[in-house]
């Protein structure tokens, strides 16, 4: 080993060689490991699908319909004047997860309920018009939502979620 | 130099498997001839095709479907809507050239060095078996696109057992589970082709193993004989090897970015029509050579047995070879007789992809005359008529008496 490779603090030309050729490596491999990663989230075609407009228009108060939107079940339901007003009429205070039911639905569009139809729970799907509060039931471990679609009773933690969706027109719902 | 730790709970997991033990005898302890030269690279360079071909084609079976129906399209659908699909399908199919193309410089290697002599015959037989099955997995790969090339590759390749005699047609009737390439024939060859790679990776083991316990052939020809002979495999090999896996990996990313379907059929872009043949049909680079001893035959008995045979005289070439002396370079004949060997090689994948009619059917058969003609013929009888030069008594010696006629020549 001749002097002159030598630095003053006793770096070697070789521990440069090594920690760049170390680098180098290191960046290319993470590199090469990301498209093997992110081949498994979703594809063009299935992020095509992210949005689904439905036709509302032969929903009769007191119905309830259920459409699937990104391979997820979506519940919109029609609520009648009673339903909307047993959401309205509870006490905030007394909700596991508490959430103002004018919050949940469009301004103006009371009678209008849309929410996926996942129990926040584990994941089933709540039966529709079953449960201690009319509004679903979920038969896996028996959590009570609410016509809001809120949680009442039940290990569920929270409200069954509301989706991103506008109405395009009185008789059209865009979700997603 | 055995493994040596101060760690406790390594020594407490060595003890009782010894995994870390033979990983360090294997990756860093082994020691090796110190004078191999880049033909001996591609060992490893195999390794690690092997190992990103499986990550590749996984990822790819996670997105593909083996139905004829669906096929065609899903392989579509990873070109254009999985994310990276295209550069993960790419690396698959063009990574089945480079595993080839590093296969053949391995085996050529192995025959100009005389690797497969005593005491290293089975080292040589585990791959030749492992080059049959990478043959039988490149081929059902080729399948899974359900494109023109693959329907008729398929049918072609099958249709090969017809030519033996009372069994052949329920044999193919038996690989196909119909009466021609169908659905069921596509599903298996999918469940084969995901199989097959995995029994590779043992036979590599296998191979391995057996290098392992006689140790690396070198350039020489000669064993190791006392420790000045050797080196060990890190950091000498290592970085050897790591030199090589970016070489290589430039000339794979070249066809990866810049040429992916250079070494690939345009046909095969046109889905599988079962009623239509394309109008010239020819395997994949890597299958030529054989392709052409099958057409050189007039006879499909024959076609077929002399094609099977060109590798199967690769199994006994250890006894075939009559030599003593296992490097070329000590062998002043059988130096030439490889050149023209690998020559002859060369031909016969050219004339493989041609139409198989006038002057290349005529070149395909003395290039298939002579293919045997080296392995049955000059390999026993050079072994008695050559007179080799005389070997150096150590590696040691030889690599410093190189050295010191360098120095003496160069840097005077």
């Amino acid at each position: 080993m001749s002097a002159a490779s030598h630095g003053e603090d006793g770096v070697e030309r070789r521990d440069f060689l090594v920690i760049t050729a170390g680098a180098f490596v290191g960046v290319g491999a993470v590199g090469l490991v990301w498209p093997f990663v992110d081949q498994m989230n979703p594809s063009a075609d299935v992020l095509a699908l992210s949005s689904t407009e439905v036709d509302i228009s032969a929903i009769e108060p007191g119905q309830s319909i259920t459409i699937s939107w990104r391979g997820k079940p979506v519940f919109v339901r029609r609520r009648t004047e009673a339903e909307i007003a047993a959401a309205g009429a509870v006490d905030l205070a007394d909700l596991p997860d508490p959430e103002s039911d004018d919050l949940r639905h469009k301004e103006g569009k009371a009678e209008w309920l849309v929410v996926l139809g996942i129990c926040t729970h584990l994941g089933c799907v709540p039966l529709g018009f079953q449960g201690e509060y009319d509004g679903w039931f979920c038969p896996c471990h028996g959590s009570h939502y609410d016509t809001s679609g809120r949680i009442r009773k039940g290990p569920a933690p929270s409200n069954l979620e509301v989706p991103e969706y506008e109405f395009l027109t009185d008789t059209q719902i865009k979700i997603g | 130099m055995s493994f040596q730790t101060d760690n406790k709970l390594v020594k407490w997991f060595d003890d009782r498997l010894p995994l870390v033990t033979v990983m360090h005898h294997t990756f860093v302890q082994h020691p090796y001839p110190r004078n191999l030269n880049i033909a001996y690279q591609f060992g490893s360079i195999l390794g690690v095709m092997l190992t990103l071909q499986i990550i590749t084609g996984i990822v790819l079976a996670m997105h593909y479907t083996p139905h004829t129906s669906l096929a065609f399209d899903s392989v579509e659908h990873i070109m254009r809507d999985v994310n990276y699909g295209w550069l993960l399908r790419y690396m698959h199919a063009n990574g089945a050239s480079m595993f080839f193309i590093a296969v053949y410089l391995h085996m050529f290697r192995g025959l100009y060095y005389g690797s497969y002599k005593a005491p290293r015959e089975l080292i040589w037989m585990i791959g030749v078996v492992i080059l049959l099955v990478m043959m039988g997995t490149g081929f059902m790969g080729y399948v899974l696109p359900w494109g023109q090339m693959s329907f008729w590759g398929a049918t072609v390749i099958t249709n090969l057992f017809s030519a033996l005699p009372v069994v052949g047609d329920p044999i193919v009737t038996w690989l196909w589970g119909g009466f021609a390439v169908d659905n069921p024939t596509l599903n298996r060859f999918f469940a084969l082709h995901y199989l097959l790679p995995f029994v590779i990776f043992g036979l590599v083991f296998l191979h391995l193993v057996a290098l392992h316990q006689k140790g690396s052939t070198n350039p020489l020809g000669i064993e190791i004989k006392g420790p000045a002979d050797y080196i060990s495999f890190h950091p000498y090999f290592t970085v050897k090897d790591f030199f090589g896996f970016a070489a290589f990996g430039v000339i794979f990313a070249v066809f990866v970015f810049w040429f992916p379907n250079y070494l690939g059929h345009a046909d095969n872009y046109i889905p599988a029509d079962p009623l239509v043949t394309p109008a010239h049909i020819v395997p994949e680079w890597y299958f030529l050579p054989f392709y052409a001893i099958l057409r050189a035959v007039p006879d499909k008995l024959m076609g077929v047995l002399a094609m099977f045979a060109a590798i199967g005289v690769l199994f006994i070439l250890p006894w075939l070879d009559r030599s003593r002396v296992k490097s070329a370079a000590f062998r002043p004949m059988y130096k030439w007789f490889f050149w023209i060997f690998a020559l002859n090689c060369i031909v016969l994948g050219y004339v493989g992809s041609q139409p198989a009619e006038g002057l290349m059917l005529i070149i395909s058969r003395i290039a298939t005359i002579y293919y045997f003609v080296h392995f049955l013929i000059l390999m026993p009888v050079l072994g008695w008529f050559e007179r080799p030069k005389p070997l150096p008594t150590s590696i040691s010696e030889a690599v410093l008496a190189a050295k010191a006629g360098n120095s003496a020549g160069g840097n005077a």
